[in-house]
């Protein structure tokens, strides 16, 4: 049990400084800055109390929007994906999966694929949506979506693949 | 009651979700409204403490660029001060003082505008409402609604002061917007981002009777008490009359590099209180 908290913190901690110094300053074709700390609720123990999940997703977002002077549009996007993960879960991994005994990095490439990017989508457009403000550019907010939401999903498996502690 | 009670406990998660994003919501609803925003930004000592440890290192990349600035505003300064009196030449030669050409250049009264040098912490370009945190707050005399600008032009507003840090609400922020003219002409207009390229601005309202060309320079009006007047912002690459046929609407490239944006200036407006006031009075005599 402490062993995990160390760990997500640890997780946490680093995908912050990588986030806020590295990616958020990329601007790959002038606009795409990738947020890969999503990953860090993304693999965040399947088994924990959902409240927790909810509470601490929340504060996640609000960290990052602090260093980005974005109110809440961080927040708002994490917490969504943290309500709707579980459901996401149910459908990647098929209704017979064991809530217990899942790990993401257990599941097959195609699983941790579809689950990271229905996820990722769902965040990015949340996120942009709030940003731009503005039902009119809609188009412009589909397109940062897409592209965006492409950079990062690369970002999260090459991070999950990397980093996954036991291979099979 | 009871019932109440298990309705609570049965949908515990799903209230807390809809609170949390209400919660959410207000303080985006707020960042979105200018000047609303009070508790999450970057200008306090935890956020703005981690990006001074590390735009150190940032700044060391681009020392070139910023010399090379300097460098430039430098020569500029000093041919300003040459064609404006022989005698000051040489009293510049002895000792010469950026901040003081830099205010001599703006033709006001002695001190009404006082220059405050800050070094940029953190800048973005590539979002829809940008912001720049800079290392300079209560400490050094930096209050909210202050112009900021480099030696190329304007930059933002002061938007929250913390006492050693500061955000700035960037030219390239939606909710950005300021008065600005035409350089050889007194015809003004509302400057404002699209939301789209970091190095274009547009000009709106400027009356159908000004005469306009590709090239001509745009600067600040001095209409407002922020900027001073006479602060450059860019040149204009194109230009239209709006469906009325009253108004142009004019497409301006900054002389700014916004991407790139090291060492500003605030501008301290010591009248700024007296202009207040007066507006005051005359707004409450309507």
């Amino acid at each position: 049990m402490k062993n995990k908290v160390v760990l997500n913190s640890v997780r946490f901690l680093a995908l912050l400084v990588v986030q806020i110094f590295v990616f958020n300053n990329l601007n790959i074709l002038g606009y795409i800055n990738p947020l890969p700390y999503v990953l860090f609720l993304l693999v965040f123990p399947f088994t924990a109390n959902r409240s927790l999940f909810l509470t601490i997703a929340f504060l996640t977002g609000l960290t990052f929007d602090m260093f980005g002077n974005s109110g809440g549009v961080h927040a708002a996007a994490c917490l969504v994906l943290a309500y709707v993960r579980p459901v996401v879960l149910r459908f990647t991994y098929g209704v017979s999966y064991e809530y217990n005994a899942v790990k993401l990095s257990k599941g097959t490439f195609y699983e941790r694929f579809v689950f990271i990017s229905i996820l990722v989508l769902l965040h990015h457009f949340i996120f942009f949506s709030l940003e731009v403000f503005n039902i009119s550019s809609i188009l412009y907010i589909l397109k940062k979506t897409l592209l965006t939401s492409i950079a990062t999903i690369v970002f999260c498996l090459l991070f999950n693949i990397l980093f996954s502690s036991k291979r099979e | 009651m009871q019932q109440i009670i298990n309705f609570l406990i049965r949908y515990k998660h799903f209230l807390l979700f809809v609170f949390l994003l209400l919660l959410s919501l207000l303080f985006t609803i707020q960042s979105h409204s200018y000047h609303k925003s009070k508790f999450i930004n970057s200008a306090n000592f935890l956020s703005g403490g981690i990006y001074e440890s590390v735009s150190g290192i940032q700044q060391y990349f681009n020392l070139k660029t910023y010399n090379q600035e300097l460098l430039e505003e430098n020569a500029r300064l000093r041919e300003m001060v040459r064609d404006q009196s022989p005698s000051v030449i040489e009293l510049a030669a002895a000792e010469f003082d950026t901040l003081t050409a830099l205010r001599s250049t703006i033709a006001l009264s002695g001190n009404q505008f006082h220059f405050i040098p800050a070094k940029v912490l953190n800048n973005s370009y590539a979002k829809s409402d940008n912001f720049i945190t800079l290392k300079a707050g209560l400490k050094d005399s930096v209050q909210r609604e202050m112009g900021v600008i480099t030696s190329k032009g304007i930059v933002g507003v002061i938007d929250h002061v913390s006492p050693n840090y500061s955000t700035v609400l960037s030219l390239l922020n939606t909710s950005f917007l300021t008065n600005a003219k035409l350089k050889n002409a007194e015809h003004f207009g509302t400057l404002q981002w699209g939301g789209r390229d970091p190095n274009r601005v547009q000009l709106l309202d400027v009356q159908q009777q000004a005469k306009i060309a590709v090239g001509d320079t745009i600067e600040t009006s001095g209409r407002s008490a922020i900027f001073p007047k006479g602060i450059p912002i860019g040149t204009i690459t194109s230009f239209k009359l709006e469906e009325s046929k009253n108004f142009y609407i004019i497409e301006i490239q900054l002389f700014n590099d916004m991407t790139n944006i090291g060492h500003v200036y605030i501008i301290q407006n010591r009248d700024k209180p007296e202009i207040e006031q007066l507006e005051e009075t005359r707004t409450s005599e309507e």
